[in-house]
């Protein structure tokens, strides 16, 4: 791929906050893998999950905003963002807004008219597509020999499949080979793509600590030592929520919860302050400190 | 010329947006009409015989009936003008159902379309000519193509009846999906022991030669006279030596062979013999797992082979048949389940199709009729099925319904249970469909007398957990949720056109549908008969059937070739190109654009000019318009004829002004 890895891109609220560590890692892996990311001037919140159960016109021209800002950017391939959430926002605007008369209504509560024509990816595409896991897996340094993760993409990040277009929306890869190529053990997890219980956990934490922990019994059915998360929401429903999950369920859960951005940049090499791992609420010391003893008793 | 004008009301049909009586009206004033009516129902008896009334009283010379398409009654007019002593010929009909008042409400616009098309059909007939049909006599050889239930009953029935038989067969042995079956439903009895007769009878019929590893590489002709190509595929056996004694499937070391027969449950041995009663019973190798042809070494089958029948350098052979008739009984495939990531995608081992379980459920199967997963060879306890995977599913692109899966659903719990009296079966289900004799009195015996329980909802997942299967779906009845732990989940896969559907259709000329089944001729009254003369078809190649459709349709077919045969001689439509000699100036223009083959070259005095070859002619009219001369010209379609239905269409109607 000869044109430049330049992206416009779209942290969303939740990178601002509760997955600051999930922003950091994010661009510390794109620095060390060569994509460069342009933070969109001045962008707004896409309204997240509420503002389509309302408005849909609205929904999109808080999405359409967002695009308008980041086609002011010079040279950039496209717009891209970490949170799942953000994505279907974005791309289900600018899908939206290929019928004329829509886009004519979302117009009309914009400065400009946007033009609607860079694509919208996620980063995990990006990574997977432009660069692939065989250029990822030759800049590993340190590679996460012996860590059994369960890769969670959760249900929005490939679904619904005609907007995502994305990897199988049944049963998605492209984690897993990118966890692969930073030398974790990938197991077989069969609940990839369900649902955590996603914004309950206030409303009705009883579905949030069902449908979370059923995840969590999995990923521990199937030999997993940790998870690993592509979205803010899931990370933190079962991370944060892991001791209500086990209170509720009578469990005694101890996995931590990644995100995979975390992995990779561990794999190569990135430092703390640019990985965050002490924000994670499950502390994962232990587990890597077990990882890398094995590691240097296989070696030596 | 004088010509008599009949436009059907068709009921409410037609007169419903269509002023049939102003059409009528209209005709009277058309050039060269000397009679024209409208009449309640054109086809019916009295309308017939009004037609006739008519030709006979006022000396009519040809006759134009606007009602329906050509497709559904022109041969009925056709004979109704020759009982009144008109060439059969001198009818033209105007499609005032299906081009008018079928697609449009608006009576006004209708009534003047349908007075055009009437008028072009005038203004043509004006212009046709008699024509005579010539005969040509027929080869009264049948080829049946697919030796499932439906091939065999046809080639039986068709060999008893005392024609010669061609029976060609895709895979080693005859029996098709029925003979993979352990029982049938609703009588549970045992497949194999109703069908394996047949396939005795088959072998044993004098009438009937079986080319079984066979396809149809290529088909020539027209009905009476088909000449057919036959690829005998290579078995590296000598099939005339062997005697299917099974020494060397005994003593053969390569036994990881995918076994098909048993749905790739478990494996089998490089030569082999597809099950013991296959027909005809004959070894042979499998190429890919074969060391002796991989390797080059071994040999091990030659050395015991009391018959000296193996031959590892046998090649593809290709037999002709001269034939008068074609069978197409080629079945279905199943549908690849494995396109469904959320019941794994085909990567649970324990979660398999509903073939794969009934051969686990047959003696004759890999297991010796005990039910084992295939993961660790434990009897499962609790045995979940899952209905419409693969039909009635849009999102797979598979919105019909196969028909057959919820019986043989009930008939597999039915099984289970007897199976393993302490195991209990769940079958979630979309709607119960069970119309055949003696259907719904089953499912419901699976129901109450069996305790399989029926969930109504689609399975949404299905997921391991420890080593059982989580299967989770919607209770639309309870409204909720429902998850169940299973040790075994089946599949109850729907039907799909089988692989290679198309090229066949393509290489015999008939039309299939989008999902690949082939067209028959009319939906509701020639349901076995296709659009080409003497193919017909019979079972699942049609759209998805059990045994007792395909019986019967495999029976019917038969008879319809009974029929087609009682002739001596048939009659060829003169509906073909011909040629102006004298024109013709032997460019060969029309010889590359025929899809037919039908127009070949001859010498005339010299020179080269085009010639057709009458019977093989199928009338299109692709070398009319190719011809630089117009020199060739389509029998009943002539330019002339066209141009003179241009021209009156074109004309100002004295009854209204065009804007």
């Amino acid at each position: 791929m000869s044109r430049s890895l330049r992206f416009a891109y779209y942290p969303g609220c939740s990178g601002q906050g509760t997955s600051i560590e999930y922003d950091r890692s994010t661009r510390g892996i794109c620095r060390a893998l060569g994509i460069e990311l342009v933070d969109i001037p001045d962008w707004s919140c896409c309204g997240s999950t509420p503002a389509h159960t309302v408005d849909h016109v609205l929904s999109a021209a808080l999405s359409a905003r967002n695009i308008l800002q980041a086609e002011s950017l010079k040279d950039v391939r496209g717009i891209i963002t970490p949170c799942p959430s953000c994505l279907t926002n974005l791309k289900t605007a600018a899908r939206r807004m290929r019928d004329a008369d829509f886009k004519a209504r979302v117009d009309s509560l914009l400065d400009a008219p946007c033009r609607n024509d860079l694509p919208v990816m996620s980063v995990l595409q990006v990574i997977y597509q432009e660069l692939g896991p065989e250029a990822v897996k030759a800049r590993v340094t340190s590679p996460l020999t012996g860590l059994k993760v369960a890769p969670y993409y959760g249900c929005i990040m490939n679904r619904p499949p005609e907007i995502m277009d994305f990897d199988d929306c049944e049963n998605p890869i492209a984690m897993d080979r990118l966890m692969l190529a930073a030398g974790a053990e990938v197991m077989p997890f069969p609940l990839k793509v369900e649902c955590c219980g996603a914004s309950f956990g206030v409303a009705r934490n009883e579905v949030v600590t069902r449908l979370s922990g059923k995840l969590l019994d999995a990923a521990a059915c199937c030999g997993a030592s940790a998870m690993v998360t592509a979205c803010p929401l899931c990370q933190m429903n079962l991370d944060l929520r892991q001791g209500q999950i086990n209170r509720a369920n009578g469990s005694r859960h101890d996995l931590p919860i990644f995100y995979y951005t975390q992995l990779i940049g561990m794999a190569l090499g990135l430092n703390g302050s640019d990985l965050m791992l002490d924000k994670l609420c499950v502390d994962p010391k232990t587990l890597l400190r077990h990882m890398r003893a094995a590691q240097s008793a296989a070696a030596s | 010329m004088r010509i008599g004008v009949f436009v059907c009301h068709c009921g409410s049909n037609i007169a419903g947006t269509v002023d049939v009586e102003r059409v009528a009206l209209e005709a009277r004033a058309f050039p060269d009409v000397a009679f024209a009516s409208d009449t309640m129902y054109a086809c019916s008896e009295p309308g017939q015989a009004a037609i006739i009334e008519a030709i006979r009283e006022h000396r009519l010379d040809g006759v134009v009936v606007a009602s329906c398409t050509p497709r559904m009654h022109e041969p009925t007019f056709r004979k109704t003008v020759e009982r009144a002593g008109l060439n059969r010929y001198m009818f033209e009909m105007a499609n005032i159902r299906e081009h008018v008042s079928w697609i449009g409400k608006d009576t006004e616009a209708n009534t003047r379309k349908a007075a055009d098309l009437v008028r072009m059909a005038v203004a043509k007939l004006a212009n046709d000519r008699t024509l005579t049909p010539k005969k040509f006599s027929i080869n009264k050889r049948v080829l049946v193509i697919g030796g499932g239930v439906a091939g065999i009953q046809a080639a039986l029935d068709c060999a008893d009846g005392g024609l010669e038989v061609v029976l060609v067969e895709k895979t080693a042995t005859i029996g098709g999906k029925m003979a993979k079956l352990d029982k049938t439903f609703p009588t549970v009895d045992c497949s194999s022991c109703i069908l394996g007769p047949k396939m005795v009878d088959v072998a044993q019929h004098p009438n009937i030669t079986l080319y079984a590893s066979s396809e149809v590489a290529d088909i020539g002709g027209y009905v009476g006279n088909f000449n057919v190509s036959v690829r005998k595929k290579a078995t590296y056996v000598d099939w005339d030596a062997c005697t299917g004694c099974g020494q060397c499937t005994e003593k053969c070391p390569s036994k990881k062979a995918t076994d098909r027969f048993n749905e790739e449950i478990g494996t089998t041995t490089a030569i082999n013999i597809p099950f013991p009663q296959a027909i005809p019973k004959k070894a042979s190798i499998d190429p890919e797992f074969c060391i002796k042809l991989t390797k080059g070494k071994c040999g091990v089958c030659e050395k015991v082979c009391p018959t000296r029948a193996i031959r590892y350098d046998q090649q593809d052979e290709v037999v002709e048949e001269a034939v008068g008739a074609i069978i197409v009984a080629t079945g279905y495939d199943l549908f690849d389940w494995t396109r469904y990531g959320e019941y794994g995608g085909g990567r649970y081992p324990d979660v398999i199709t509903s073939l794969q379980y009934e051969r686990l459920l047959s003696a004759s199967g890999p297991t010796g009729g005990h039910v084992k997963r295939p993961s660790d060879g434990k009897e499962p306890e609790t045995v979940v099925f899952v209905q419409c995977v693969g039909s009635r599913d849009k999102s797979v692109g598979r919105p019909y319904c196969s028909g057959f899966c919820c019986m043989y659903t009930a008939k597999q719990a039915i099984l289970t249970k007897d199976h393993m009296p302490e195991s209990q079966s769940y079958v979630f289900y979309m709607d119960i469909r069970a119309p055949g004799k003696m259907y719904d009195e089953f499912t419901r015996r699976a129901m109450e007398e069996y305790g399989t329980r029926y969930i109504r909802g689609r399975v949404a997942m299905i997921y391991p957990k420890g080593d059982k299967y989580v299967v989770r779906g919607a209770d639309t009845l309870m409204g909720g949720q429902v998850e169940i732990e299973a040790d075994l989940v089946v599949l109850a896969v729907g039907a799909e056109a089988s692989e290679g559907a198309a090229r066949l259709a393509e290489k015999l000329r008939i039309s299939y549908d989008s999902y690949g089944f082939y067209m028959e001729s009319h939906i509701k009254l020639r349901p076995v008969e296709t659009n080409t003369a003497g193919v017909y078809l019979a079972g699942s190649c049609q759209g998805p059937k059990d045994i007792p459709a395909s019986v019967a349709q495999g029976g019917a077919a038969a008879s319809k070739v009974q029929n087609l045969f009682s002739k001596d001689q048939l009659e060829s439509d003169p509906q073909i190109s011909n040629v102006a000699i004298k024109r013709c100036i032997g460019c060969g223009k029309c010889i590359q654009t025929c899809p037919f083959g039908a127009i070949e070259t001859v010498d005339f005095r010299g020179m080269t000019k085009a010639s057709v070859i009458e019977t093989v002619c199928q009338g299109c009219g692709i070398c009319t318009s190719t011809c630089p001369q117009g020199a060739i010209q389509l029998q009943h379609f002539t330019d002339n004829q066209i141009l003179a239905e241009v021209n009156a269409l074109c004309q100002q109607s004295p009854f209204r002004n065009y804007e």
